[in-house]
């Protein structure tokens, strides 16, 4: 079973253009130096599937920042905005101010599970499909061999000295992936600033510096890491392919290779009978299609990232030589061991893991989305003085300070008013008023800290029992009466 | 060196030689040799923290770095920009007459704000962090107040100070009654219960009688005939509820036996005048700031 090539000995690819994997098992140096991926190009069901995906995420991902909503004057007609320099994230008809973060807590939360919940039902789909180093690499893997042709054209360019011919492929190519760079960070800039404005001022060299600083930043990491790093990203730095193991069970998706139809494998020539042998000719074009360079048949490996081309090269291979399909294929840890003739005999889609996972996640989401739909636009809290509780004042009464902040999230000006109930015969007293009752002005978005006393004559104060009495303070905007009410105490010494 | 090297079966590899729970392992698998590199650099990078920062110690200094970077002058940079944007506020604070800040919001607001932090840093020590005094250092949220609590008076309180030795401290002794023997134990002890009785205390009524007239020779002067004080010059009211050394009858003696004459330093010198006039709006702020002498107060019909 073991296959070393001696002590110290790395596998070097020949050049024949023979695929092995990169992770075959060898004896270990401290550091073991990058091998150069050239994955061969797939077809077929999955390889148009990830196109698909690739078409869908990338458009989302540059046109959302462009689409218009009209919010009214003094605000931006961005239906996407992370809007930093305001404080606050603008989701179409959605207003989410910086104190308001758990939402964006409950939507991480809600990735989370859902990722949790895709992950025990199909195994790594995100890594395989939707995650953007995937997508991007894939991107990149395209243009390099739209200037530098397939597989064997690439491995022979780059094991041939220099020649003008592999000067000019690869000066295409690095200013290619630059260029796709270059938008991807031009991209993400414009969720931050509107759109339109925006472009206009990277062009006119007007933007703020931070724009440009930011561009570079993810100009600089998306050439690094789609064009260069690559698969080393998800081996080497992604703790996603560490945490599998955690989400998966027997009867979660996987890409395998079903030896139980397979082995023994070997090379087989035409007219060859199919008797007492496995169907793996041993072609090696799952190796040779693999982004990660490994080898799908010697089973689950932490670099799998399950794209499945490997199952649409073996396809294509089994079509040519008659035999039947997916002897690479989507399968469970179930079904391998029961050695079914089908991949996929008895899904359990429906099992406890998936059951909490679906519940959780109805859970959140729906509270998430009632407390959206029953969101005040008045936010009122009430904070009484604390140093010093309260304060005896000369005439033998009591007095307490309160500070409260209203907060209006309308974009008008609103005027309100503050009340206090359950302490007979109190007094108010605010600081920046000289009426008992003023009418408090509140900008549109934004909180006015109010700071307002309380008192009680001496005869008032004998009405009220021991330290601690509690009252009510009620804010309302006098032009539609609503009103908001907290609960606070009063305080006093100890009788 | 490892004697002897350790392959696990299943792949072929060496492994680390530790062994958990009986049968797991990790295999010894080579680092990415960019990895090794990407560390080499970090190291390459300290050398020129090295060269451009502070960083070794000398005998006597220490390296300067070619930047010339030093957190004193970066946290001294910061505060002159934070005064710098101060200066437009403390040039309009300057410019207003005191009793108009609180009309321009804005002002009012920076005054506060400036006046809570210059209180915190050099009046909380006596009077408390929240202005709540102790025993001997005046409660300045309260509405009782020695020398005036309207904003002109505070501000002449904390430029001149109490009894502090400026030219124009707000200065009044209290006679040392007891150490200077000018009454004896006995009428101290009655005046003390007559003065209690002012602001309804259980006394004893007898001393108390003796001692309302004790009072009329001595007290009423500075106190007034009712015991309602003075605040042109510093008497305090006896007839609230409010007692700046407690009211107990051992506490009250021992004022008419001392006099007490608490001191408050002059500011004068130590906070420029336009941080004086936002402390005094800070205090007077805190809920029991008098109305400016030639505006009347509302009346408040008590319920």
């Amino acid at each position: 079973m073991t296959m070393l090539d001696g002590p110290n000995k790395f596998i070097v690819d020949n050049g024949s253009g023979e695929a092995k994997p990169n992770n075959a098992p060898i004896q270990t140096s401290i550091y073991a130096s990058h091998k150069k991926i050239y994955p061969k190009e797939a077809h077929g069901t999955f390889r148009n599937i990830k196109w698909a995906v690739t078409a869908i995420t990338l458009g989302i991902y540059y046109m959302l920042p462009w689409i218009r909503w009209h919010r009214g004057p003094g605000l931006p007609d961005q239906a996407f905005l992370l809007d930093f320099a305001n404080q606050r994230l603008l989701f179409g008809p959605i207003e989410i101010w910086a104190q308001e973060f758990y939402y964006v807590t409950g939507a991480l939360v809600l990735s989370a599970l859902c990722l949790f919940l895709v992950t025990a039902i199909a195994g790594r789909m995100w890594c395989g499909y939707a995650c953007p180093q995937t997508v991007w690499t894939d991107l990149m893997i395209a243009v390099e061999r739209f200037w530098q042709g397939d597989r064997n054209a690439r491995l022979r360019l780059d094991q041939n000295g220099w020649s003008f011919e592999k000067l000019w492929k690869k000066t295409a190519t690095h200013i290619s992936w630059v260029l796709i760079a270059l938008a991807t960070g031009g991209a993400l800039v414009f969720y931050f600033r509107d759109a339109p404005t925006l472009a206009v001022e990277l062009a006119t060299g007007t933007a703020p510096p931070v724009a440009y600083v930011f561009l570079g930043i993810f100009t600089l990491t998306t050439y690094l890491l789609g064009g260069i790093a690559r698969e080393q990203v998800c081996i080497y730095m992604c703790p996603w392919p560490r945490i599998q193991g955690a989400m998966l069970d027997r009867d979660s998706l996987f890409i395998s290779y079903r030896d139980v139809r397979g082995e023994p494998r070997g090379s087989h020539k035409r007219d060859e009978s199919w008797e007492g042998r496995g169907d793996c000719i041993d072609c090696k074009a799952c190796v040779a299609v693999c982004p990660t360079g490994i080898d799908i048949r010697n089973g689950a490996q932490l670099e799998c990232i399950q794209c499945a081309l490997c199952i649409d090269a073996c396809n294509e291979i089994m079509d040519r030589i008659g035999r039947p399909r997916e002897l690479i294929a989507y399968t469970t840890a179930a079904n391998l061991e029961c050695a079914t003739k089908g991949p996929r005999d008895g899904w359990r889609i429906v099992r406890p893991r998936t059951i909490l996972y679906s519940i959780l996640i109805t859970a959140i989401g729906g509270l998430m989305l009632w407390s959206l739909l029953n969101r005040a636009d008045t936010q009122v809290s009430v904070a009484p003085d604390r140093n010093p509780l309260f304060v005896l004042l000369s005439d033998g009464g009591l007095r307490n300070g309160y500070t409260v902040k209203i907060a209006n999230k309308l974009q008008s000006t609103r005027h309100f008013r503050i009340a206090i109930s359950g302490l007979p015969g109190a007094r108010l007293q605010f600081i920046e008023f000289d009426n008992q009752d003023p009418v408090m002005d509140v900008a549109p978005a934004e909180v006015r800290a109010v700071k307002f006393f309380v008192s009680l004559n001496p005869s008032a104060r004998k009405e009220i029992k021991g330290e601690s009495t509690p009252m009510t303070i009620t804010v309302t905007d006098i032009a539609d009466g609503k009103s908001t009410s907290r609960s606070t105490t009063f305080s006093g010494p100890v009788p | 060196m490892v004697s002897q090297k350790r392959i696990d079966e299943v792949t072929g590899t060496e492994t680390t030689g530790h062994v958990w729970d009986g049968d797991l392992m990790e295999l010894n698998k080579p680092l990415p040799r960019w990895w090794l590199h990407v560390f080499y650099a970090c190291i390459a990078w300290a050398f020129g923290y090295w060269l451009v920062y502070p960083a070794w110690p000398t005998l006597t200094d220490y390296t300067k770095g070619f930047l010339g970077h030093s957190q004193r002058s970066a946290v001294a940079k910061d505060v002159a920009m934070a005064k710098a944007a101060q200066d437009q506020y403390r040039a309009a604070i300057a410019k207003t007459p005191i009793a108009d800040i609180k009309k321009n919001p804005e002002l009012f607001e920076f005054a506060r704000d400036g006046g809570a932090a210059i209180f915190g840093d050099n009046c909380a020590p006596c009077h408390g962090r929240g202005a709540q005094g102790a025993v001997g250092y005046p409660n300045l949220n309260d509405d009782d107040w020695l020398w005036g609590g309207d904003l002109e008076n505070i501000q002449t309180t904390i430029t001149h100070g109490i009894r502090s030795g400026d030219p124009k401290t707000r200065d009044t002794a209290m006679p040392r009654f007891g150490l200077d023997k000018i009454l004896e134990p006995a009428q101290i002890r009655d005046v003390a219960n007559y003065v209690r009785s002012l602001s309804h205390l259980n006394v004893d009524a007898a001393a108390a009688s003796r001692g309302a007239a004790i009072f009329a020779d001595n007290c009423a002067a500075c106190h007034g005939p009712d015991g309602k004080g003075n605040t042109d010059i510093g008497a305090p009211n006896l007839t609230d509820a409010i007692w700046l050394y407690g009211s107990s009858q051992e506490a009250v003696m021992r004022s008419i036996e001392t006099g007490r004459g608490g001191m408050m330093p002059a500011w004068t010198g130590r906070l420029d005048p336009v941080s004086i006039e936002m402390v005094a709006l800070y205090v007077h702020s805190l809920g029991g700031g008098k109305p400016e002498p030639e505006k009347t107060a509302p009346a408040e019909a008590p319920k």
